[in-house]
């Protein structure tokens, strides 16, 4: 079987982000980072997701929504976190609205840390997402046989 | 009678970075009426005043919008310091107005990359947002940010520009302005963007004025009325004024938008010819006390901030009335007798950011 | 170029005939904003002409209602469901009324309280 890794498709959901890093992702698919080059593609349908972008911390409206779109996404799957709200709440912590970071809802698996983001540390954490996909991919099939 | 139904429009859609929320009530194809809902980002961010000092709020409120930002900081400062009675040294007024127009010209290139996207021209987007990383670069350059630079503080700003960096931003504005006229070509003479855009949301200026539009969704349709004019911070010596459209259409806050790109490279120009040498911050003695309202011209149009202080270091009420807010009336209002295919242009020519309006 | 920019001090019967003669001049509002104090609220109207700015301050206790003024700035529903969820400031008759459901919290009239 193909490696997924070779082209992932990217979902991206803004949980309750200031907007830095939605246009700081935003721009990695624009042509100075294009992020595409590495055969990813941002997808809107978490049905055909192999990555989940969030950014943002999580609050009581969007955490039905986190949930559910990571159920709706088929194994394996990698959650990035982008952002340092969506690592831990970040200034909006003490905010009465938010709960804290992504993790306090979905397992996450690679945090990238910023305010806001920057492109490449977007770009080396999906980098760094692939070879947790690879890894999870590796796992299922061995538990299949 | 042609048949109701109702089409929710978002939270998630394509054309929106953004969650936001519509019902709309169409006849066949014809939009008759749109509910609006928001609520999906809110945050609280007024009320975070009570945890954090004055000071320290400058930093909350440059994160109330990832875009709009640098204008975030600028206008809750002026707030504290009009209550405080703090001059600010000339230096720093120049410096926050430099700031501010690249943040003008980052949102609004951002704003028609957007647009085109939602017109399906996919390489009008992408030649707009690799218009945009060069203003990116110069704040990276300046500021040490790309999106929030956090250079506004009260009493004045945080970072100095030198002359090499100066000189390096007044070679970019030139090249961007030089990339841009394509760029201005194809959203203004092209056959396709103009049959999307002409006639399009039409706004009348008596009606722009009764629901209480600002900023380019204002001016499109011919009012007179740009913030900047009040000559706050070093906008009095600067030459600023209203830049407007006639027709109130999609087309008109296009064409608006692109010549306010060209207006901001002008005052760029100006400010960094006209900028005294001298102090960037005055040191901040006492805590705030009394209350003001501060107008300021935001990319999307007039922001107002309120402070309330009470003489300890903790505010009593900090208040954002950002554009969207004031725009998603008239924008409800155009959206009647619309066709179902133009609204997410429609809803994009107000230039909607959530985040703020929600805070 | 300086703007006007006042706030003045209204009571509650002067109130709505203010605004509907700020109406008749054509006036654009700008923004309502909401202050918690000790047994009430502060609320303050602004209204936009050229570049003049004037703010209409209301004081009101507590339990004391408030008519909502979108009959006649149909524009100021937003705002005014905003100052009725967040304060629980009591504005009657708001049009369309969100019944406190324009944000989604958890939490009711969180701004009430100082902390």
């Amino acid at each position: 079987m193909n490696k997924v890794s070779k082209s992932p498709w990217l979902l991206h959901y803004d949980a309750s982000s200031c907007n830095g890093c939605d246009i700081e992702v935003l721009d990695c698919l624009t042509p100075k980072y294009d992020i595409e080059r590495f055969g990813i593609i941002n997808t809107g349908d978490p049905f055909q997701a192999d990555i989940l972008l969030i950014t943002g911390g999580v609050n009581s409206q969007t955490e039905s929504v986190v949930k559910q779109l990571y159920s709706q996404m088929p194994e394996p799957k990698v959650v990035v976190a982008v952002g340092i709200c969506a690592c831990t709440g970040g200034v909006f912590k003490e905010c009465y609205n938010i709960k804290g970071g992504i993790d306090t809802v979905i397992p996450v698996d690679v945090y990238v840390p910023g305010c806001a983001a920057r492109p490449e540390a977007i770009i080396d954490g999906v980098v760094k997402a692939l070879g947790v996909l690879d890894e999870k991919q590796a796992a299922m099939q061995k538990s299949r046989r | 009678m042609a048949k109701r139904s109702i089409v929710p429009f978002g939270p998630q859609h394509p054309v929106l970075p953004e969650p936001v929320h519509l019902d709309l009530i169409l006849e066949d194809e014809t939009v008759v009426g749109a509910v609006p809902s928001i609520g999906y980002i809110h945050r609280g961010l007024e009320k975070l005043v009570d945890k954090r000092d004055f000071k320290q709020y400058s930093y909350i409120a440059e994160r109330i919008c990832g875009i709009c930002s640098c204008g975030h900081g600028l206008g809750y400062c002026m707030a504290i310091e009009e209550v405080m009675g703090i001059e600010v040294p000339e230096r720093a007024d120049y410096l926050r107005v430099i700031w501010v127009e690249m943040s003008r010209i980052h949102s609004h290139l951002l704003w028609l990359g957007l647009l085109a996207d939602a017109m399906g021209f996919e390489s009008l987007f992408m030649e707009s947002w690799r218009i945009r990383e060069k203003i990116l670069d110069m704040f990276d350059e300046t500021a040490g940010g790309r999106i929030i630079h956090s250079v506004n503080q009260v009493g004045g700003v945080q970072k100095d520009m030198d002359s090499t960096m100066l000189n390096h931003l007044l070679e970019t504005v030139r090249d961007m302005e030089k990339d841009l006229k394509p760029v201005v070509d194809t959203f203004l003479l092209d056959y396709s963007v103009q049959t999307r855009l002409k006639g399009t949301g039409i706004l009348t200026a008596d009606d722009a004025v009764a629901l209480g539009a600002v900023g380019p969704m204002l001016r499109a349709s011919g009012v007179e009325y740009d913030a900047r004019v009040l000559g706050y911070g070093a906008y009095k010596n600067l030459t600023v004024g209203p830049i407007t459209s006639s027709d109130g259409d999609c087309y008109g806050r296009c064409e608006v938008r692109l010549k306010e790109l060209f207006q901001s490279f002008d005052l760029i120009r100006e400010a960094v010819g006209k900028m005294p040498a001298g102090e960037i911050s005055v040191p901040v003695k006492g805590n705030p006390s009394g209350e003001y309202f501060v107008r300021i011209e935001q990319p999307r149009g007039e922001a107002i901030y309120y402070i309330k202080g009470n003489g300890t270091k903790y505010l009593d009420r900090f208040r954002l009335r950002t554009p969207t807010t004031s725009n998603i009336p008239p924008l409800v209002e155009t959206l009647k007798g619309c066709q179902l295919a133009d609204v997410p242009v429609l809803i994009l020519t107000i230039d909607p950011c959530v985040s703020c309006t929600e805070r | 170029m300086v703007g006007r920019n006042e706030i003045t001090k209204i009571t509650r019967a002067q109130f709505f005939p203010a605004v509907v003669q700020k109406k008749t001049e054509n006036w654009r509002l700008v923004q309502i904003c909401a202050v918690s104090v000790d047994h009430g609220y502060e609320m303050s109207y602004s209204f936009c002409k050229g570049y003049d700015m004037e703010t209409y301050r209301l004081e009101l206790e507590e339990e004391d209602e408030v008519a909502s003024i979108t009959q006649i700035y149909p524009c100021a529903f937003l705002q005014e469901n905003e100052a009725k969820q967040l304060f629980g400031v009591n504005i009657t008759n708001i049009k369309p009324d969100y019944k406190d459901k324009v944000y989604r919290i958890d939490e009711t009239t969180p701004f009430k309280k100082k902390e």
